[in-house]
């Protein structure tokens, strides 16, 4: 199987693995209320979040195929939805501005003259075309380091707060020293450390990030295990490990949807970062950014290809922010019962 | 007191040993020197050339040894760290630790005013703020708060320096001097970018804190008998909403030596922060290692401050 092939088969497990959340998600009051109310008070950022899932989607599946236009030189390579979307080799020799006949420098003529809205790239490529792609690479970074996280935190904060004495003060030690590094620091020496790679930077972050959110789940864990229905399940001789899957990771689940909403804009921004000290992920929106530093001391400057990714990373993030803010909202007992 | 005191600074130092075993198996075990060694001299160095670096940087001791243990690369590692003789750089060979003192100034002067006065204008803000809860203003806000936050910092810093520094040329775009006429002029950009950068953040944050505070019993009581509302806002509610704001302000901490990585690199400040970025652009394990010691030893540090600072920030906690 090629590389691509891959891909699909993850895509495909991932977005079945979605919609059996989701079935289950609307067998339950509490979900689906849930869900209609955060939609409603947000509808605005939840299409906007809707709209770069299926962008992201769209890039995700791809395969080859003898397209007879596509007679240049990705004629055998796998080509996404999205790629489908643009012209087969819609490519110039070097910058040119929105919609110019011309290059941006020299000034010869472009093979698709006036047909790139944001432009062209240092290397010819359509900045529209870039843009999109990111997408996939901002959702893979929130998506995938939270399939990281949410078990790694989930495994091990359950475990401490449920079990207590030894095994909390192991998975509390681990704990204060992962959180004693500062959070960007540790995440630099693991990928110098781990090497470059967008499943390497993933990785990193999943590191660096479980802790915070382990924590939370400890305490929970902590209350819960002291609740009249817990100890009634112990009496009646439950198994723990029953114990724990039907009554514990079940009023954990709304500090998942939380975390994972809250985290995913912080995980995206610090990929930028890490972009910028060149150990991000190829073809992200904060590699786009990174090219401005040398782009914007031009005179003329060249601002789209800053322009349209700073404008697809805000977009992804801003709506995100109030999505995760309204989630919180509906989903937090402790904000509830300030409005009760 | 004096016994809770001892026992979180000995439970700090097991944390630092602990920081430093896994500093030791990120860097010496899972990269080993070879590696590092072929990241810094290129993956098609001769095997003699990566043999004679390895040697000469040190590295060739074997990771442990039962009969020899002061010949080891574990001793070695925590000798020197908890020692604070650092060694030198795999990138130049310098000496680590005069560069860091050397290096720790720049940062200081570029952190500390931006550390002040980010918690003053966050406080006052968010205060602002959560006084009209549920108002336009509130909201207002709390919108602003979230736009200024879904900015990448890449693009405050590409902004602010095209904008301030190259067209309207208020402010050299870059640079440092360390004469105290001139460095105030350098320093503004980075201080104004830096402070609006972190805002949103900070000031959602502590809206949240207020906010929660403001629907306590004692804040009507406070009203009841007849507070102004500033003296609401500014005695009662800031003093009881002390605790979450140490517990941030400290978060802080090793940034203010650590300097920040962004600014300092974007504005050609000489700090600890674009020490970091030339040992991450230099493939400098050792500096790296050095720098996230000391970020941890500052950051255990300053929560032991904390869990003290508490108790004179609110007197109903008790540390025993």
């Amino acid at each position: 199987m090629d590389a691509h092939h891959w891909q699909n088969l993850v895509v495909a497990v991932l977005v079945s693995g979605a919609v059996v959340a989701w079935l289950r998600a609307r067998r339950s009051d509490l979900w689906r209320d849930a869900g209609r109310q955060v939609v409603k008070r947000r509808p605005l950022a939840c299409s906007v979040v809707a709209f770069y899932s299926v962008l992201a989607l769209a890039d995700a599946v791809s395969w080859k195929s003898d397209d007879p236009d596509c007679a240049g030189l990705s004629q055998h390579k796998p080509r996404s939805v999205i790629d489908r979307a643009f012209r087969c080799d819609f490519q110039e020799r070097s910058y040119s501005a929105p919609l110019a006949d011309r290059e941006f420098y020299g000034g010869n003529e472009l093979t698709f003259p006036g047909l790139h809205p944001m432009g062209t790239d240092i290397r010819g490529r359509d900045v529209l075309h870039l843009a999109l792609k990111g997408a996939r690479i901002a959702l893979l970074i929130g998506g995938f380091t939270s399939l990281i996280v949410i078990p790694l935190a989930l495994f091990f904060g359950i475990s401490a707060g449920y079990f207590g004495g030894r095994v909390d003060d192991a998975v509390f030690f681990v704990i204060s020293v992962l959180s004693s590094i500062p959070g960007l620091l540790l995440l630099i020496a693991l990928i110098m450390v781990l090497g470059h790679g967008a499943l390497q930077v993933c990785i990193a972050m999943g590191i660096t990030s479980w802790v915070g959110f382990s924590r939370v789940v400890r305490g929970e864990t902590f209350k819960l295990r002291e609740l009249e229905y817990v100890q009634a399940a112990r009496a009646l001789g439950v198994s723990e490990f029953k114990i724990i899957w039907r009554h514990i990771v079940p009023n954990l689940m709304h500090l998942v949807v939380i975390t994972f909403v809250l985290l995913f804009s912080g995980l995206v921004l610090s990929e930028a970062i890490l972009a910028w000290l060149g150990i991000g992920i190829d073809g992200s929106w904060g590699q786009m950014i990174d090219m401005a530093r040398d782009e914007l001391s031009r005179d003329p400057i060249i601002w789209w290809n800053l322009a349209a990714a700073s404008i697809a990373l805000f977009g992804l993030i801003l709506a995100v922010n109030f999505v995760g803010d309204a989630v919180r909202d509906v989903l937090d007992p402790k904000t509830l019962r300030e409005d009760a | 007191m004096l016994a809770y005191v001892i026992r979180r600074m000995a439970y700090g130092f097991v944390t630092v040993l602990g920081v430093l075993a896994l500093l030791f198996f990120l860097f010496f075990l899972y990269a080993t020197p070879d590696e590092m060694a072929r990241r810094s001299l290129g993956e098609k160095a001769p095997p003699q050339a990566i043999h004679d670096w390895v040697v000469k940087h040190g590295y060739d001791k074997p990771a442990w040894s039962w009969s020899d243990p002061k010949e080891s690369q574990l001793y070695n590692h925590y000798h020197s760290m908890l020692t604070f003789n650092f060694g030198t750089s795999d990138a130049d060979d310098s000496l680590i630790a005069p560069q860091i003192r050397k290096r720790m100034i720049p940062s200081l002067v570029l952190t500390l005013p931006l550390f002040f006065t980010g918690i003053t204008l966050g406080i006052v803000f968010a205060l602002f703020v959560a006084y009209f809860r549920d108002t336009y203003i509130d909201r207002m806000g709390v919108v602003i708060a979230v736009l200024a936050m879904s900015v990448s910092v890449l693009l405050y810093i590409i902004g602010g320096q095209y904008l301030i520094g190259k067209l309207l040329r208020w402010f050299p775009i870059s640079g440092f001097d360390p004469d105290p006429a001139l460095i105030a002029r350098f320093m503004a950009l980075p201080w104004a970018i830096g402070l609006l950068s972190g805002l949103g953040e900070s000031v959602r944050f502590y809206r949240t804190v207020f906010i929660e505070e403001t629907s306590r019993d004692y804040v009507r009581t406070a009203r009841a008998k007849g507070c102004g509302d500033g003296r609401v806002m500014g005695a009662h509610v800031l003093r009881n909403a002390m605790i979450p704001i140490l517990t941030r302000v400290v978060v802080s901490i090793p940034f203010l030596f650590m300097g920040s990585l962004l600014l300092e690199s974007f504005f050609g400040i000489p700090g600890l922060g674009s020490m970091m970025v030339d040992a991450i652009q230099g493939n400098d394990f050792s500096t790296l290692r050095v720098m996230v010691f000391i970020s941890s030893l500052l950051f255990i540090g300053g929560q032991i401050a904390t869990d003290i600072s508490y108790t004179l920030a609110d007197p109903r906690v008790r540390l025993d």
